[in-house]
């Protein structure tokens, strides 16, 4: 029987591994869902975002979470860009996989080539501090993942929601013409958005830094789970991705707390097929 | 005089390369390899390629091979076997390479076997682990290991661990399911068991797991003396991070191939056990030519920019590759694959690590080999194990 500390703690890790997963699924989802962008480039940019933090960390001595005043503007102003020529060459959905793994390629061998293939580990006084609370440790990195990943879900949930800039974005999305007809500028808010979402990557990529040991290699590791955690959440949906995360975190977490960790992998497309055959219609 | 300036200008290289050039004659011997230099085995494959750099230099340097200057010509496989495969065949049909050399890993080595097999070409390899599948009777490992590594390395460190104060009585083996790793975590169930050591828990994971928490939260709970991690590169310090989150130190901990850089970094590493051929102490830099190695790879790998430059066992296995290499084609005065084949069946060769051999079955060594167990002790790796291979002073520290 396992004990009451190694469930809970397993519980914790997957809670936390699976806000990593609904961070990284926050950029690529709203450009799937509202910019009808398959932006496998995201992924690489996380990437780019995290070796970005541990250089200025390690080179300039600044704080990780304080990097992100430099960064994610940067990666704002590059998201930009990546949309305009996107849109520029009119690039159909399933041709923009195909550009965007290109991208990702060549983010990889810019990472490869400043960093190189070996292994990069961002020293920081985060990493040292954890709490013991009944029993469990919470670590601070870990926490701060969660704490700025449900935060980032739900303010661009309200945004959506709420906002006269979020209602125009998903009507844009929904039939550009039509908003275009009652005043939605719909180029100048799939520009905002792309820039929204190459932020995000850029948070993620700070987030990642500070739990996770880096290689340019890695950024394939993600790609099949974080898939599945937006396939999961709906396409266009800021809180799917972070619920089908936890849902994923945690079971991974408990497969390898009961049964063989080798089964972990399982779970997230084993939850991703269950989920596609019994409600088929979400994603017609 | 101003056309003797120009005729003196444009003699001037001639003269100056004369040296070289006599010492240096005919085509170049090209040499083909591939290596891992993108995906996830990218960082062993830029060791590997700065070590076979440096060797190459220097070689040429030393005036080539059999007189001619020595071309190495190195394709990315990505870290896939699949391509490895693919890329071999283009070194052989299409560049035409007069020898091949091994890439990194057990999956891609196996495939360049193949293309080997096929065209009949001798195959010198590093890091193939497991070596009963290697049957191709032109293909030497220069890694040093036995052909019997499954029994051969758990013994090793198990014999290691039973010299500290206090050895361990229970073991926890936890593995990566990595084809190699796995297969020598399982050896080492069977060594420990017949060493009386009582196993406590056993865990596989997927190669690439990127959350170790709950793995180390078992680890935990079975409280073993001593964790046995098979794992490569990166996966040890995850696993140590996720320790270090839970305040779990294990007692005494084992990592069979880290990432030795971040490893280092890493301060919960203290006191971790792993194997090596060579460590930057003597004895090993008594050999000149191990210490001149040293210097040039400290250089290479700094232009390189690779963040740990020391020489440790990825770095010697490459650079013994080519040492057998070369004393082969000097012995036999040939580039011929199946006269090199016959001269290291029946010879060896002493290179930086120590004597390489390919007497026993499928051209390995039965028994024993010439790993070692090395320590991080006080943020450096030292050899422990063998006593007679450990560092100046060093000893086995346990809990």
């Amino acid at each position: 029987m396992p004990s009451f500390a190694l469930l809970g703690q397993s519980v914790l890790s997957g809670v936390f591994v699976g806000a990593l997963y609904g961070l990284l699924g926050l950029g690529l989802t709203l450009s799937w869902g509202l910019l009808r962008q398959i932006n496998l480039g995201h992924f690489a940019l996380v990437f780019l975002g995290a070796y970005l933090t541990f250089q200025l960390t390690a080179a300039a001595g600044m704080d990780p979470l304080l990097t992100l005043a430099v960064v994610a503007p940067a990666f704002f102003v590059f998201g930009m860009a990546l949309h305009g020529l996107l849109a520029r060459f009119s690039v159909t959905p399933l041709n923009t996989l195909l550009v965007t793994f290109g991208f990702m390629v060549m983010i990889e061998s810019l990472i490869q080539w400043i960093w190189t293939a070996d292994f990069r580990r961002m020293e920081t006084h985060y990493g040292d501090v954890r709490w013991k609370i009944g029993g469990l440790f919470v670590p601070l990195p870990e926490l701060l993942t969660l704490l700025i990943a449900v935060a980032l879900a739900l303010g661009v949930w309200a945004v959506l929601r709420y906002s006269d800039l979020g209602k125009a974005m998903r009507a844009a999305a929904e039939d550009a013409p039509v908003a275009a007809a009652f005043g939605v500028n719909e180029k100048v808010l799939a520009l905002l958005l792309s820039g929204m979402c190459a932020a995000f990557a850029a948070v993620a990529g700070t987030c990642l830094a500070l739990s996770h040991t880096l290689a340019p290699g890695q950024i394939y590791a993600w790609i099949g789970v974080v898939f599945a955690v937006v396939m999961m959440g709906g396409l266009g949906n800021p809180l799917g991705p972070l619920l089908a995360g936890l849902v994923v975190g945690v079971s991974e977490a408990l497969t390898q707390a009961l049964t063989a960790p080798a089964w972990a992998p399982l779970v997230s497309f084993t939850l991703l097929i269950a989920i596609l055959l019994f409600r088929p219609g979400r994603f017609e | 005089m101003n056309l003797f300036r120009h005729a003196a200008a444009l003699a001037l290289p001639f003269f100056v390369a004369m040296p070289h050039a006599a010492a240096q004659s005919g085509a170049p011997v090209r040499i083909g390899s591939t290596l891992s230099l993108t995906g996830p085995l990218a960082a062993p494959g830029a060791i590997q390629k700065v070590a076979s750099e440096v060797f190459v230099e220097d070689l040429n340097r030393r005036g080539g091979l059999l007189g001619r200057k020595v071309e190495w010509i190195l394709k990315d496989d990505q870290s896939r076997p699949d391509l490895a495969r693919t890329l071999y065949e283009q070194l052989v049909t299409v560049d035409k390479v007069d020898l091949i050399m091994g890439p990194y890993g057990t999956a891609s080595i196996l495939s360049a076997m193949g293309v080997a097999q096929r065209y009949n070409k001798i195959l010198l390899h590093n890091s193939f682990g497991t070596p009963r599948l290697a049957k191709y009777e032109m293909q030497f490992s220069t890694s040093g290991g036995a052909f019997d590594i499954e029994e051969v390395w758990p013994n090793l460190v198990f014999s290691a661990v039973a010299s500290a104060p206090k050895p361990p009585k229970t073991i926890a083996i936890v593995t990566s399911k990595f084809p190699s790793l796995q297969f020598i975590s399982v050896g080492a169930r069977e060594q420990a068991k017949k060493r009386g050591l009582t196993e406590v828990l056993f865990l596989e994971w997927e190669f690439g797991n990127r959350d170790f928490g709950p793995i180390a939260s078992r680890v935990k709970d079975a409280k073993p003396d001593l964790i046995w991690v098979g794992a490569t590169g990166i996966d040890g310090v995850l696993l140590l991070d996720a320790m270090k989150k839970i305040d779990y130190q294990p007692p005494m901990h084992f990592y069979m191939f880290p990432a030795p850089g971040p490893m280092k970094k890493t301060p919960e590493a203290r006191n971790a056990l792993a194997f090596t051929t060579f460590e930057e102490h003597p004895p090993f830099t008594s050999n000149p030519r191990a210490a001149e190695f040293i210097a040039a790879y400290h250089e290479q790998g700094a232009k390189a920019g690779l963040p740990d430059t020391s020489v440790d066992l990825l770095a010697s296995i490459c650079y013994s590759m080519w040492q057998t290499l070369e004393a082969a084609v000097n012995a036999t005065k040939s580039i011929d694959d199946k006269t090199l084949a016959q001269w290291l069946r029946k010879n060896h060769v002493d290179s930086i690590m120590g004597r390489l051999e390919w007497d026993g079955p499928q051209n390995y060594v039965t028994g024993k080999d010439i790993y070692k167990v090395k320590q991080l002790q006080d943020g450096k790796w030292v050899v422990v194990w063998p006593r007679e291979f450990a560092a100046p002073g060093a000893k086995l520290i346990g809990p």
